[in-house]
């Protein structure tokens, strides 16, 4: 099904304080939409999970924004793309307890499992790419 | 540099986090709590979360290293007042919150500490009337 994307908003993350304004754009942004309390909650959670990531391991990156529509429902698309070390093992990486750093390696299969798609794209030594999707319901 | 709050209230310490936690603010709370639970000889710690609506793997965790850090301090950790949709967040997210004690609310959390206490103290001293304790 096509995917439209109907606005579209680029947010630096470097700072701490960046990362509290993020959160109250995309939470605006789900309220808009009028996406459902338990899902904006997952949203900005899977939210909160991904932007720790990038500036954990790649000191910060761009998160954009976007309000998308298929059909006649709405949602929100989330891209973390960041210049860190990327990730060597995807594979490793999306299952449960697997951690580099000194987490509890739920990050990034435990964001997979709130939102509606996922996608994660890294190169070693250029940087990670993540983009997540929530339906407002869905 | 923001900073919550630790009351004390006879032999239980009460936090009642009024914002969205960020990381700094959820460890510098750790910390701070921890210190307080030593300093004051707390039995107990009530941890009011009804105004937090984001609970991540990183909060989770450090919700449940105040509840193990307390334990071995000698101290009960009770979350009280978290919302519907943060409890679906955490199961989904995979972070189950084990060995943290939870009631809805502050009331029940505060009879549920209390209880817990009588317990371990009944258990330390057998002869004592525990009449003092249950006194409300």
């Amino acid at each position: 099904m096509m995917t439209l994307s109907l606005s579209k908003d680029t947010i630096q993350v470097l700072k701490e304080q960046d990362v509290v304004f993020l959160k109250n754009r995309i939470k605006e942004t789900a309220v808009k939409i009028k996406m459902g309390l338990v899902n904006q909650t997952r949203l900005l959670t899977a939210a909160s999970e991904l932007v720790r990531n990038m500036m954990r391991y790649a000191d910060g990156g761009v998160c954009i924004i976007e309000v998308v529509s298929s059909g006649r429902v709405n949602g929100v698309r989330l891209t973390f793309s960041d210049r860190g070390p990327g990730i060597p093992d995807i594979q490793a990486a999306m299952r449960d307890g697997f951690s580099t750093g000194k987490s509890l390696g739920l990050g990034l299969p435990g964001t997979k499992r709130l939102v509606n798609e996922f996608d994660i794209k890294s190169k070693v030594g250029q940087g990670t790419v993540v983009t997540i999707l929530k339906w407002a319901n869905g | 540099m923001d900073k919550i709050p630790i009351l004390r209230m006879g032999a239980f310490l009460l936090v009642t986090i009024q914002v969205d936690l960020y990381d700094r603010l959820a460890l510098n709370l750790e910390a701070d709590l921890v210190q307080m639970v030593n300093k004051t000889s707390a039995k107990g710690v009530l941890i009011d979360i009804s105004a937090v609506s984001i609970v991540d793997s990183f909060m989770g965790r450090i919700i449940g290293n105040i509840a193990s850090m307390s334990k071995i301090l000698d101290a009960e950790t009770v979350v009280v007042g978290m919302q519907p949709a943060v409890a679906i967040t955490l199961i989904e997210l995979g972070l189950p919150l084990k060995g943290v004690h939870t009631a809805l609310d502050m009331e029940k959390g505060m009879k549920l500490l209390k209880s817990m206490i009588d317990e371990t103290e009944e258990d330390a001293d057998e002869d004592q009337t525990h009449d003092d304790f249950i006194a409300e």
